[in-house]
């Protein structure tokens, strides 16, 4: 392949699916935006950092049993308010202490890892969508069609994020993932669909855009082949940022009384509950926000990571 | 100039209207009904819910609901009235938006002074020591859910070392607003001091820089009026739709620390279907919203000169 068109070609060549969820270029072709970040990034400290604990996170939601046989809904009422974490039983049922109703910290915070990852994954991924193709849409074809999905973007944008997911929510009775990732994501596409557009607009006008339409490459085939490609790094920076700021949004509606309930748990629940208890048993408050933030914080940190990568004005 | 806001305020017009519809179309779809829900669970005699219904409009259409609603806000001010104490839905606002706009205020005052001010430090030492510490202590305001930090604050500095009250009393002080405002604020200020490091770390590198030093200018007024004033631009932008966040997204905070402002207000209608007093918050916000914004393009023209609006 020639040197000179090695930016978009092999750009098109990493990635050419829609929902590819990390920049991973092959390392046969280490000239391209992609190729270059992948190096970028694992020099990155931050990078590494977020993705172990991405990696130990997801497997805590996949299986939890492996990390405690404790039961996280099963309470010993004699144990209410036990706590001090045991260093040398770390791990065992009861080294984080227990809650109000005697039931293992530790196994709580094991078992609500699930939840919040599942509701940060799925809306991300139905918000990324969405708002992608409505982002792609106007962006491309600009005119009165841009105008129009621009006013409807305005109009979901106006409605503040948090009030907008608590009035869904307060409209169901049985609050299931689906449900409150559905409120999530109510509102959540605004965001995609402008980072989208502005990047569809900036890459439309790029020569080999107009060499494919030149060639007689139909509409479908210029948005998924060319631009998309090379028009998705903000878009997957942006999404990467906004699953922590979705797992937090989800524990702040659970927390607020809006999001998930009683039987299914979650850590955002078990910090209201904790705040029953703030100045006598702070061990119930305090675990599950860590892990909570602890959480936030890795989503965060790789969606950094990754924009200094794909942005070389930052190198 | 004047076209341009004739435009752009002709645009506010749909999305304030669609805005509203959508709000008030969420509200009114939900189940349950807020007459029925005045009475408890004894109830009332259905020809007395009919009547509170007829009176309150509830049992005609729901566009001719959401036009009889909006021409109201229109034509005479009149935001409805509340269902459960039938007062004026403009009162309660009244009660609520001073208290919230006093804390927005405070909130927003913090992290324009610490945010900016803590992305000057860090965009001037780029990779330096002191630029790694406020990025990785952004990094953790930002990754901390508000809940959180309140708790955390209200655990040190209340019920450890008792500087504060951990609630606000009935008076609401200034003074007792400052913790509300550090935790409403917090997550802003970490966005402002990364924009405004991001944004001066990269104009340092810029031509006019360049001159403005080899033309001798004081190192003051190089960084204060040249480079400020270009790298503000994307913190402005900022700021200026953390206006209205801050306002509308107090709900948190507000219960933490027992504000009675606007968030309480949301929370409380929301959980009561107080569709009217929702819905009137809600036009009010979005109004902040599409004005802060409308100001804030007009900014733009003051602190960049080539940008001009035809």
């Amino acid at each position: 392949m020639p040197d000179v068109t090695k930016t978009a070609d092999a750009a098109v060549v990493a990635t050419p699916s829609v929902d590819a969820p990390a920049p991973q270029a092959k390392p046969e072709k280490p000239r391209s935006l992609w190729g270059d970040a992948w190096r970028d990034l694992r020099r990155n400290p931050y990078f590494i950092v977020s993705s172990v604990l991405i990696f130990f996170l997801l497997l805590i939601a996949a299986f939890p049993g492996m990390f405690t046989s404790a039961s996280p809904t099963a309470g010993d009422l004699v144990k209410h308010y036990i706590g001090k974490p045991e260093l040398s039983k770390i791990g065992s049922e009861g080294w984080l202490g227990y809650d109000i109703q005697g039931r293992s910290v530790y196994a709580r915070l094991i078992y609500g890892t699930r939840a919040s990852i599942i509701v940060g994954i799925c809306v991300t991924a139905i918000v990324t969508v969405l708002g992608g193709i409505m982002g792609m849409i106007a962006g491309y074809f600009g005119g009165w069609v841009d105008a129009l999905l621009s006013r409807i973007t305005d109009i979901f944008f106006g409605i503040p994020f948090l009030l907008g997911a608590m009035v869904v929510l307060q409209a169901f009775t049985e609050r299931t993932v689906m449900v409150v990732v559905f409120a999530l994501a109510f509102l959540g596409w605004t965001q995609m669909a402008r980072v989208m557009r502005g990047a569809v607009i900036t890459v439309k006008q790029a020569d080999y855009v107009h060499a494919a339409k030149a060639l007689g490459a139909g509409t479908t085939r210029i948005l998924f082949r060319h631009i998309l490609p090379n028009a998705m790094a903000p878009v997957i920076v942006v999404a990467t940022i906004a699953l922590g700021g979705y797992i937090s949004a989800e524990a702040t509606l659970s927390y607020l009384g809006l999001g998930f309930a009683a039987p299914t748990v979650s850590w955002g629940l078990d910090i209201s509950a904790g705040v029953q208890a703030i100045r006598t048993s702070q061990h119930i408050l305090l675990y599950p926000s860590i892990m909570l933030s602890l959480t936030v914080l890795a989503f965060i940190m790789l969606g950094e990571a990754v924009r200094n990568a794909l942005d070389p004005k930052l190198r | 100039m004047g076209r341009y806001v004739a435009r752009r305020l002709l645009q506010m017009i749909p999305v304030f209207f669609g805005t509203t519809l959508l709000i008030f179309l969420m509200v009114y779809s939900l189940p349950g009904d807020p007459v029925a829900g005045l009475f408890g669970d004894k109830g009332a005699s259905p020809s007395t819910l009919a009547e509170l219904r007829h009176k309150y409009g509830l049992d005609q259409h729901i566009l001719k609901q959401y036009w009889d609603y909006i021409t109201g806000i229109v034509l005479h001010f009149d935001f409805g009235t509340q269902f459960r104490n039938d007062r004026p839905v403009t009162e309660v606002l009244g009660d609520a938006f001073p208290v919230t706009i006093q804390l927005a205020a405070l909130a927003f005052a913090f992290e324009l002074v610490f945010g900016i001010g803590l992305g000057i430090i860090a965009g001037l030492r780029a990779g330096r020591l002191a630029d790694n510490a406020i990025l990785i202590f952004t990094l953790l305001i930002i990754s901390i859910p508000v809940f959180v930090l309140g708790f955390i604050i209200k655990m040190v500095f209340a019920f450890q070392l008792g500087w504060i009250q951990p609630n606000v009393s009935n008076d609401q002080l200034l003074s007792e607003m400052i913790a509300p405002a550090i935790v409403l604020g917090g997550l802003s200020l970490a966005y402002v001091a990364r924009l405004t490091r991001t944004s001066m770390a990269e104009n340092l590198r810029a031509d006019y820089m360049r001159t403005a030093v080899a033309k001798g200018l004081p190192k003051r007024r190089i960084i204060g009026v040249h480079l400020m004033r270009n790298s503000m631009i994307p913190v402005i932008t900022f700021l200026g739709t953390d206006i209205g966040a801050l306002m509308g997204g107090a709900v948190v905070t507000e219960g933490l620390f027992n504000v009675k402002g606007v968030g309480g207000l949301i929370y409380e209608s929301i959980t009561r279907r107080e569709g009217s007093t929702l819905v009137g918050l809600v036009t009010v916000l979005v109004v902040v919203y599409l004005v802060t914004s409308l100001l804030i393009d007009l900014l733009y023209a003051v602190l960049d000169p080539r940008i001009r609006y035809a």
